[in-house]
């Protein structure tokens, strides 16, 4: 369902903003796909918590200039 | 060896890391540092201000091998997991600003948030204050971020960016060494540019190599498990989550467990190492700390972490705290065991205005969008 996609953006952003944004898809969407791209290790492994932790399947993709792609669904 | 390293990013790995801290810091005081002061991220960072001759105050004056061994640590362990990423841009003055102002209440205080968890572990009960004004500020930091405070992105940068600070570690660490004695007194007796106590807090230090080892170990560790010891409170009052709440409690507990096996435990609030009493400064300069560390995203120790991870941003904040920790002694704004100093009370009101206009003003545009 593709209105049920939410991208959130938190590369370059400071802790704890990237969790706090993606907090915000993960309370907007009951269910769905949200893709959060981010560009530290402290983002992937916070986001990934969060997802796992609000019940959402997490799948980290590292991208080739080395940052994370990380998709919860749901 | 691999399994223990995939622990430390775990949830086991803030609590494997409070708990080394929490046994070697009271260790490192039984081998000659200050009193409840085996790592203390600000007052270390002050003692490195005064041996490069920022601040004169003869008494704290030493470069502390922890915080060198804390950002190379944290480098090894970017370096071995491909996290060692130079990045800069997002507000560096501001974040310079708040480097400054983190120290300026710190030192009111007389500790960063590690040294007010292991004053608390060590019995001093003046730290119960500190600890509330820290998670006051926390407190306020995290209204500014609910409503939408943000110092912006950073930006991939070129590697030299990265080595910047790594670079100036090795430099102290020269420096500490070597000790140069150049410069000549009124007498004519060799003084100066790198100046050490002989006698307080400053001249009162863990042998060098047993200092940068702990240093270089709790940093590797720290940059794996992302321990902070501001973050712990934000994410458990902001999000309900105690990832980096148990280290802390770990650290507490553990420090306290080994104060009392090496008879450094003393309850009281009379008579503390590196302490003062007056409970309204020791809540407000914390106050003030909590909430400069809260919009900077992390705690002294983390910053350093980040600024061997190549963050130059975080780097930008430990150059205030340097900068700054010459202030608070020049300026007679850090506590002395009397009390507060003229300055330090009318400082951290100054300095809650300055983080409020900060947190009231900077913002980003909303980074979520619909595909």
């Amino acid at each position: 369902m593709n209105n049920n996609i939410e991208i959130v953006d938190a590369r370059g952003l400071s802790c704890p903003q990237p969790v706090m944004l993606t907090s915000k898809a993960i309370k907007k969407l009951n269910k769905g796909a949200i893709e959060v791209l981010a560009d530290s290790g402290t983002a992937r492994d916070n986001v990934s918590r969060l997802g796992k932790n609000s019940g959402w399947a997490v799948t980290v993709e590292e991208q080739p200039e080395g940052s994370y792609r990380i998709v919860l669904k749901k | 060896m691999s399994t223990v390293l995939r622990f430390l990013t775990s949830r086991w790995g803030p609590i494997i890391t409070g708990t080394v801290v929490g046994v070697l810091a009271p260790v490192l005081v039984m081998l000659g540092n200050p009193g409840n002061m085996g790592i203390c991220v600000v007052c270390f960072t002050r003692d490195i201000a005064g041996a490069l001759g920022l601040q004169r105050a003869g008494t704290v004056q030493y470069i502390r091998p922890e915080i060198i061994g804390f950002v190379l640590g944290a480098l090894v362990a970017a370096l071995a997991f491909k996290e060692f990423k130079p990045r800069t841009g997002s507000a560096p003055l501001v974040r310079f600003l708040l480097g400054m102002f983190a120290v300026f209440g710190a030192l009111v205080f007389l500790g960063c948030p590690w040294r007010a968890y292991l004053r608390l572990a060590g019995g001093d009960w003046n730290a119960i204050f500190g600890i509330l004004g820290l998670v006051a500020g926390i407190g306020l930091g995290i209204v500014f971020l609910r409503m939408g405070f943000s110092l912006g992105r950073s930006r991939p940068a070129p590697k030299a960016v990265g080595w910047v600070m790594p670079a100036i570690m090795v430099m102290l660490l020269v420096f500490l060494i070597v000790a140069p004695q150049f410069g000549r007194d009124a007498s004519g007796n060799p003084t100066g540019p790198i100046f050490f106590s002989t006698t307080g807090p400053g001249s009162q230090h863990a042998p060098l190599l047993i200092s940068l080892a702990v240093g270089l170990f709790i940093g590797f560790l720290a940059q794996r498990s992302r321990f902070c010891t501001v973050g712990a409170v934000r994410d458990m009052i902001m999000l309900k989550d105690s990832h980096l709440l148990n280290g802390v409690i770990a650290l507490i507990v553990v420090a306290f467990i080994t104060n009392f096996a090496l008879g450094q435990f003393h309850p009281g609030f009379a008579s503390q190492p590196v302490a003062q009493t007056n409970e309204w400064w020791n809540f407000g300069g914390m106050a003030l700390a909590g909430l400069a560390f809260t919009l900077a995203g992390g705690c002294p120790g983390r910053q350093l972490f980040l600024a061997g991870e190549g963050d130059g941003d975080s780097a930008m904040f430990v150059g205030g705290m340097l900068v700054g920790a010459g202030f608070a002694h020049n300026f007679s704004i850090a506590s002395s065991a009397a009390g507060p100093s003229a300055f330090g009370p009318i400082t951290v009101i100054v300095g809650l205005v300055i983080c409020v206009i900060i947190g009231l003003t900077m913002r980003e545009a909303v980074a979520t969008a619909k595909a």
